[in-house]
């Protein structure tokens, strides 16, 4: 970007306009805001507590599977817990997690805009999610659901006596949350880039929330559609899920699937954007393989709409289904490699330095990896057949949304983490932390593909003895799993009163959200950024990279735009 | 403690090869990004002196072309082999020894040919092909042997089918993968692999329940199949001698093979596969008959020879 963008900070002896922060101070000014910052951190509060939520209930699930007997909880409850954990957080933390908390705040400023298309709609996004929010928590209230989150039906439409009808329809009010934010990000990236901002200038984060958009915008109503199916069925009895009248029991799986193997994607493509944003910044170094890293996004976002059925492989679908998406499945391997061995090739050459953020980073790489090559395992037809349904899947799962998202999610939280609340915090803490989540969610989930591979099934509340060891292996390293994720809101917190303040630019990276100030004003910017750089500047085209602060991206900038007033 | 899974059938063991083949494969993997990954972070931390000549961008795109070319290869290998495996234990030898599941809220029952049945458990002969023809109650089940390396969902309407060939004697369990309610984790089971001998006696020694052929013929007038199906009979409705085996155009324009599983689905769901040239009159007996009582009737009807003269 030029020192034109620069001045978006303000000239010197011009006062700042008032931050984001300070613009209101009742209960009104944040409820009722139509600024996609503070939108951003209602979404982030809201997170925050559903993810304890959901985080309690595994850590009692773990802790019942301590011993092989079922003798902490009934079985029923434990049925109720599991479903309660796997709905809130895919759908309640995963989803919006990265999309509507981090890219709500980022997108704008990133493309240097002063909000997002519908600032309104975004507002209306958040409501939907409460709303959403509320309707399951009443059911968890009220007694539970035991359906697992999957929703299988008939168990989910003619048997369980739980409250389904309000769980679902929690999830089905929640997805139009999904939808509204997809349809908001789609214009706002069309329509709201500031000057110079071409397309194949935009930072991969803006890409991955693109693509990110598009399958929540055409997968979602597939869900809503399932689960409406269900409702209905429910409430009138329709028999749309009844063979005994007709009915197809695996019609519902198909919709589901068509839904939830996308939304695997909308978990983990905008992790693939905060991970790139983050090594580029402290490896000094511009991503390596733009385009191919842009395609390879597209790429996964349109593929996974095709690939649903490899859910399937014992459901009784034909032999030529399984082969044909088990072909797909293995094609789609391909894009998520690249990304892998280009971010490996972005490390390559640079100057390296390891803060809270770049560790999450590295870990994601390697957590991601594991969760993708499991994923051939049970792209293969007879490896699935033995796998699918055990703990091994439980696992693979865990590796990519975990592993991968959540680690994400920490790399982006605390990478802009200055930027939102203008303070920094304690560096040593942060990489405690982010040190003792990697080593916490290995030892809590590796033991987990044993215990598929040795044929453990999941969503059991007893187990014979042969599993025990595992168990409690994988229990013990929930414990510092989850002593793991109670340290960043202590010092995070602690940093918003007792943290230095961050300038608007500590990591010295390129993105435009780094040229205005932290926190940034109500309206972004003070004068729009011009952008005429590709992304990641972070040292002149064909020229050896540089360490931070020895000679910044802006002297790059400056020798090509040297008519600037700074 | 840790003990990898009993290998108990013919499929386990090609299973083991290839599941070993892609660990190995992964280890691999893992460890190549892993030393990228940890080289590049010490070689270029910040301030170390490593040489960083600039990546030239020809360079990049050929290694780029390099990798993605070489991953897209080694998808398709393992799409090849996978499916190479999978298509080599997909169709079931024709003299398989045809066993009847019945799944339900929280217990598995099995229904053998000569009418035995067991709770819980299931007896197998060591060496012989046998295939298992299941149908649940209620919700999707799925029935699940880590020793086979097999799993298939139990879904209501419908009959799927599994096939294995025991390699070893012994007891393995039987667990009901698909999550199903309150009992899930307790619709456990036993797989009993035992030599042909014994497999014989103790079929021998089972309570005699007649045999299923002789239980169907009886059922097939008194339920009231005859009365339609007659080739005597003023109602409309094909002929069943030899039924079995034969390809049967639908009214949806599809042809479908008459085995057991469509039999079954005939007399339980009747209009879902309805008969080109037949109105859809044929009544609905999954609320009349039972397990057994079908398992009986698919028996007699398979006995049932082409009347040709
Ligand atoms: C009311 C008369 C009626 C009765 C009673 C009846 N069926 Fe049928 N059945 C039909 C008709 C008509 C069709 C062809 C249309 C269809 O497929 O539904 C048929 C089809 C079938 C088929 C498939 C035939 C083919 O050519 O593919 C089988 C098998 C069958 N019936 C078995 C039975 C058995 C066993 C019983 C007794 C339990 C029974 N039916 C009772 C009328 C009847
Ligand atoms: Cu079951």
């Amino acid at each position: 970007m030029t020192l034109e963008a620069e001045a978006g900070r303000g000239r010197p002896g011009q006062t700042l306009p008032r931050s984001y922060l300070g613009a209101g101070h009742s209960v009104r000014s944040w409820l009722l805001t139509t600024d996609h910052k503070r939108i951003a951190l209602l979404y982030l509060g809201t997170i925050t507590v559903f993810f304890l939520i959901g985080g309690s209930a595994a850590t009692l699930m773990r802790l019942e599977l301590v011993t092989p007997p079922g003798e902490l909880v009934s079985a029923d409850t434990y049925n109720r817990l599991f479903t309660l954990h796997g709905v809130i957080m895919v759908w309640f933390f995963l989803v919006p997690a990265v999309p509507a908390t981090l890219g709500n705040f980022v997108l704008p400023l990133a493309i240097g805009a002063r909000d997002v298309a519908f600032p309104r709609l975004n507002l209306l996004s958040w409501y939907l999610t409460i709303a959403g929010g509320v309707l399951v928590l009443a059911s968890l209230l009220l007694g539970g659901v035991d359906t697992g989150w999957t929703f299988y039906t008939p168990y989910s439409s003619l048997y369980s006596n739980s409250y389904v009808t309000l769980a679902a329809m929690g999830v089905f009010v929640n997805g139009f949350g999904s939808i509204a934010t997809g349809i908001n990000f789609l214009v706002t990236i069309h329509t709201q880039r500031t000057r110079g901002l071409t397309w194949m200038r935009l930072p991969l984060f803006v890409w991955s929330l693109y693509a990110v958009s598009i399958v929540m915008v055409l997968a979602t109503p597939a869900l809503a559609v399932a689960l409406l199916m269900v409702v209905v069925e429910r409430l009138f009895d329709l028999g749309l899920f009844d063979p005994a009248r007709g009915g197809d029991p695996i019609l519902f799986q198909h919709i589901f699937w068509f839904y939830s193997h996308p939304a695997v994607y909308i978990m983990i493509l905008p992790g693939f954007g905060v991970i790139s944003e983050v090594l580029t910044c402290f490896a000094r170094r511009r991503i390596f393989g733009y385009e191919a890293m842009v395609f390879a996004m597209l790429a996964i976002a349109i593929f996974g709409f095709f690939v649903w059925g490899h859910h399937m492989f014992v459901s009784g679908q034909s032999y030529y289904a399984n082969l044909i998406f088990s072909f797909l499945s293995f094609a789609i391997a391909v894009p998520s490699a690249i990304k892998v061995f280009n971010w490996s090739g972005t490390l390559y050459g640079g100057h390296i330095t390891f803060e809270a953020s770049m560790l999450y980073a590295l870990g994601f790489i390697g957590l991601f990896t594991l969760g993708g090559l499991t994923g051939l395992f049970v792209a293969s037809v007879p490896i699935d057949v033995h796998v699918t349904d055990t703990y091994f899947i439980v696992a693979h799962f865990h590796y990519i949304m975990v592993g991968g998202m959540v680690t994400a999610f920490f790399a982006g939280l605390h990478f802009w983490w200055p930027k939102i609340t203008g303070r920094l915090y304690s560096e040593s803490f942060a990489r405690l932390a982010a040190l003792l989540m990697f080593v916490g969610f290995n030892f809590t989930f590796f033991p987990q593909f044993i215990l598929g591979w040795m044929g453990m099934p999941r969503r059991y509340w007893s187990y014979p003895d042969d599993f025990q060891v595992l168990n409690v292996a994988s229990s013990l390293g929930a414990v510092i799993l989850a002593a793991a994720y109670l340290l960043p809101p202590v010092y995070l917190g602690l940093s918003l009163w007792r943290g230095k303040p961050a300038g608007d630019n500590p990591w010295d990276a390129t993105g435009l959200e780094w040229t205005t100030s932290s926190p940034p004003p109500r309206e972004n910017f003070a004068v729009l950024p011009v952008v005429d750089t590709e992304p990641y500047a972070y040292h002149a085209d064909r020229v050896e990279p540089h360490r931070r602060g020895d000679a910044s991206h802006r002297a790059v900038s400056q020798s090509s735009d040297p008519g600037d007033d700074a | 403690m840790i003990a990898p899974p009993d290998a108990a059938s013919v499929s386990a063991d090609s299973f083991d090869l290839m599941f070993l083949v892609m660990v190995v494969f992964s280890g691999f993997i893992v460890l190549l990004v892993a030393t990228l990954v940890i080289v590049f972070s010490i070689r270029f931390r910040s301030g170390s002196r490593a040489n960083r000549h600039e990546v030239r961008r020809l360079v990049s795109r050929e290694v780029e072309i390099a990798w993605t070319a070489a991953t897209a290869f080694g998808a398709m290998f393992f799409f090849w082999f996978a499916s190479a495996h999978f298509l080599r234990h997909a169709a079931a030898p024709v003299d398989a020894m045809e066993v009847h599941v019945e799944a339900k809220q929280w217990m598995w029952k099995a229904t053998h040919e000569s009418g035995a049945r067991e709770l819980g458990s299931l007896h197998v002969p060591l060496g012989r092909a046998t295939i298992l023809y299941m149908n649940s109650q209620d919700v999707i089940h799925s029935f699940f042997v880590p020793a086979f390396r097999l799993k298939q969902d139990v879904v209501p309407g419908m009959t799927t089918t599994m096939w294995f060939t025991p390699t070893r004697t012994g007891s393995f369990h039987l667990f009901c993968a698909e999550y199903c309610g309150t009992g899930h984790s307790t619709m456990l089971g036993e797989i009993v692999v035992m030599d042909e001998a014994a497999f014989a006696a103790w079929l021998e020694a089972r309570p005699g329940s007649g045999s299923l052929v002789d239980a169907g013929r009886v059922l097939f007038t008194e339920a009231g199949c005859a009365s339609c199906h007659d080739p005597a009979s003023a109602v409309h409705a094909p002929d069943l001698r030899g039924i079995y085996g034969r390809p049967v155009p639908l009214a949806d324009g599809r042809i479908v093979t008459a085995d057991a599983a469509y039999l079954q689905d005939s007399i339980l769901q009747p209009d879902r596969d309805v008969v080109a040239g037949f109105d859809p009159i044929m009544p609905n007996f999954s609320g009349l008959l039972d397990e057994d009582e079908v398992a009986g009737l698919v028996a007699w009807l398979r006995t049932l020879e082409r009347d040709d003269g």
